[in-house]
């Protein structure tokens, strides 16, 4: 099964790459673009059937390493 | 004393420190970080670098590792630990210290010379600098911007657990002296029990007039009487 995370800076911490990426395409000529905050993204592979299980397993290694729940926050998606 | 020098993939300051810690009469062993059990030893160093290249995060690979399990319990025992740039940001992925530290504010690795100003001078790593409070130390990094809910850091403050804050030449503490945004100009903190340092500046680059300074020196002294 595939399982995909992503994590992003929480709303109130200061994104200076999202900002940058804002202001570039902004610069662009997308005037519309309100703003871009950048996250990592995590395509994961797992032996296990059980959508449930896998995505309890998922939000354990999201909390334990992929992101810090300090500064991040994180989502989870099932693929197939 | 003795003092371990915690090596990863990737560190590059563990040489330096061990050469300050020796011209400071503290005798050092290198240990692997694969290494399961911790030599006897009053302090524990981690070194600054690169550790597992900044992979995930800055210092989160390293926090992981199988030594760390040890090096808690050396800072539960009230043994002493400096994390010194890298070493700070693996000691905060690690949870032994609060906060996190960001990337710089202006998006630029800064290698440089900055005035500090030694907040508390009453803990086992800072009693020499009662002499001289306002030091120059080298920073070199590009995650240096100390970041923590305003709890924290009023915790912080009030505990006076904070070591040393970027300012002026003459001590002035104010954003315009902050090179890498941090809250409250933080560059180093101690944690409750004031064993645990974790410090953005390399005291281990000044130590010899040769080198353009000795304002490292007094942490090294300061860690030499401690024991």
């Amino acid at each position: 099964m595939k399982i995909s995370a992503t994590v992003t800076l929480k709303k109130d911490v200061l994104d200076p790459q999202g900002k940058v990426v804002n202001q570039t395409l902004k610069n662009m000529g997308y005037k519309n673009i309100i703003s871009v905050r950048q996250g990592k993204f995590f395509e994961i592979e797992i032996n296990e059937t059980n959508k449930d299980k896998a995505k309890k397993m998922v939000e354990e290694i999201s909390k334990k390493l992929l992101a810090n729940l300090v500064i991040e926050d994180y989502s989870i998606n099932i693929e197939k | 004393m003795k003092s371990s020098i915690i090596v990863f993939p990737g560190s590059n300051c563990d040489r330096d420190i061990s050469i300050a810690l020796e011209k400071f009469k503290i005798t050092t062993q290198m240990v692997w970080h694969n290494e399961t059990k911790l030599p006897k030893s009053d302090l524990v160093v981690l070194p600054g670098g690169f550790s597992y290249g900044d992979y995930l995060r800055t210092g989160c690979i390293a926090s992981k590792s199988m030594i760390i399990k040890e090096v808690v319990n050396h800072s539960k025992k009230g043994g002493l630990i400096l994390g010194i740039c890298n070493g700070f940001q693996i000691l905060i992925e690690t949870g032994l210290l609060p906060g996190v530290l960001l990337r710089n504010k202006k998006l630029r690795f800064l290698s440089k010379n900055v005035n500090l100003k030694v907040i508390n001078v009453e803990n086992q790593f800072c009693v020499n600098y009662k002499k001289k409070n306002i030091i120059e130390l080298p920073i070199a990094h590009n995650e240096g911007n100390y970041f923590a809910d305003q709890k924290t850091l009023n915790h912080l403050e009030d505990k006076n657990l904070i070591a040393f804050k970027y300012c002026d030449k003459n001590g002035k503490i104010d954003r315009d002296y902050n090179p890498n945004g941090s809250s409250n100009n933080i560059a180093g903190i101690l944690n409750e029990n004031k064993n645990i340092l974790g410090m953005m500046p390399h005291p281990e680059r000044l130590i010899d007039p040769i080198l353009s300074g000795e304002d490292g020196s007094m942490l090294f002294e300061s860690l030499n009487k401690s024991v």
